[in-house]
């Protein structure tokens, strides 16, 4: 059952730009910091690995306000709900399939991007592993706060308040790798999003059931 | 399907602080059918949700024995998918065979609209696709929020003979509309009444 949702939640990603669009975005944007700040390659390597986490952050927004809102105003969920599928299992199942729709792309996407930032090889690596660890949280973010935003008017501004605070620390583990090195860093980036991952899907459920009275 | 039964007991609603409805009793076996009439707002659709599990009841319990299919206003398709592909996506999470899509889609005149995506049907032709959602379902309560509305005379007729098959093979089907049906009901409950009553 849960395949089926992420089956179709991942065909529903792709037929809407999908796995480009993230691609596209993060390229998009390390072209585009060499322009702005000049292409000192010492200030790009110091800077790019932090501008990628950020692109990464906003990459896992792109698609937030498709994410539940369609679902919830087509009955999709009320259909689910009533088959007995619980609000946090469709909710796990979205985002599972929504970060598989940018959570490889975007890991993709960084090697070419982290050349044209002129990234070394090792904040390269940091890069990956970080983005690999931390994406997933994201991916449970973006999908928590598109629950809590579903059924509101000009829900978009809400979004960036919402998720801002809480992607705050895997950002902050995430760039902080590049800076002090290493393990330990990880470590805690795979904690937060560890945390994410299971407190997203339970939260949005509470939310989409207090939504439906 | 038998054995389904759909029990409510002193069944009260409150909504944003305002008692809807209370005292609502029903009781319906094999085959029964019921009608919940009275004027909009009164909590006919908020009666079905907490049948259908999704609202919670202010008081009272609801007990159904068998599986709940809702077709309400929005009909739970795919806009870009063909209506066989969103059906075929319920099909799966409900495990029902492939045929029973061919089936449904043939039983509501809807088997020529097949290939053609959700989003190009008319309001008819969608309540017809969401009424094939709830037969591909295969469950034995069928809940249905206001069935009649978009549909022309011939489709509610059709309507009306496909309920008149569910309940011969057993099944229950309890409907909430202002107007009257095609099948003959053995119970109505009009909302509107009790409140009268108590005020």
């Amino acid at each position: 059952m849960i395949a089926a949702i992420i089956l179709r939640d991942l065909g529903r990603a792709f037929r809407s730009g999908g796995a480009w669009l993230p691609l596209a975005f993060l390229l998009l944007i390390a072209a585009l910091f060499p322009f702005a700040v000049g292409p000192n390659a010492t200030l790009l390597s110091r800077t790019g690995g932090g501008l990628l986490w950020i692109a990464a952050l906003l990459a896992s927004l792109l698609p937030i306000d498709r994410l539940i809102e369609p679902d919830r105003e087509s009955g999709v969920i009320d259909q689910l709900a009533l088959r007995g599928v619980g609000e946090g299992t469709i909710l796990l199942a979205k985002s599972i399939a929504h970060w598989l729709s940018f959570g490889p792309p975007l890991l993709i996407a960084t090697i070419p991007a982290a050349a044209l930032l002129k990234l070394e090889p090792e904040a390269m690596r940091l890069v990956l592993a970080g983005l690999a660890l931390g994406t997933p949280g994201l991916a449970a973010l973006a999908i928590l706060v598109a629950a809590l935003t579903a059924g509101l008017r000009g829900s978009g501004s809400l979004t960036g308040l919402l998720v801002l605070p809480l992607a705050v620390p895997i950002l902050i583990f995430g760039a902080g790798a590049l800076q002090f090195g290493g393990a330990s860093a990880l470590k805690l980036v795979a904690a937060c999003s560890l945390l994410l991952c299971v407190a997203a899907p339970v939260a949005g459920g509470a939310a989409l059931r207090a939504g439906r009275d | 399907m038998s054995g389904a039964a759909l029990a409510i007991e002193a069944l009260a609603c409150l909504r944003g602080g305002r008692l809807l409805f209370a005292g609502v009793d029903l009781a319906l076996g094999p085959g029964g059918s019921a009608q919940v009439v009275g004027p909009n707002g009164v909590g006919k659709s908020s009666l079905l949700r907490i049948v259908a599990g999704l609202l919670r009841p202010y008081a009272g319990a609801v007990r159904c024995e068998g599986a709940v299919a809702l077709t309400d206003e929005l009909d739970a398709l795919d806009r870009e998918k063909t209506v066989r592909a969103a059906l075929a996506f319920w099909a799966r999470i409900d495990e029902a065979p492939a045929e029973r899509i061919e089936a449904a889609l043939t039983d509501l005149a809807i088997a020529h609209l097949a290939d053609i995506p959700v989003r190009m049907l008319s309001t008819g032709q969608r309540k017809r696709a969401a009424l094939a959602r709830t037969l591909v379902t295969g469950a034995p309560i069928w809940l249905l929020d206001e069935p009649a509305n978009g549909l022309d005379t011939a489709s509610a007729a059709v309507l009306g003979a496909l309920v008149d098959r569910h309940r011969a093979s057993g099944g229950i089907v309890l409907a909430a509309s202002h107007l009257p049906l095609a099948w003959a009901q053995d119970v109505t409950i009009d909302l509107h009444a009790p409140q009268v009553a108590d005020a």
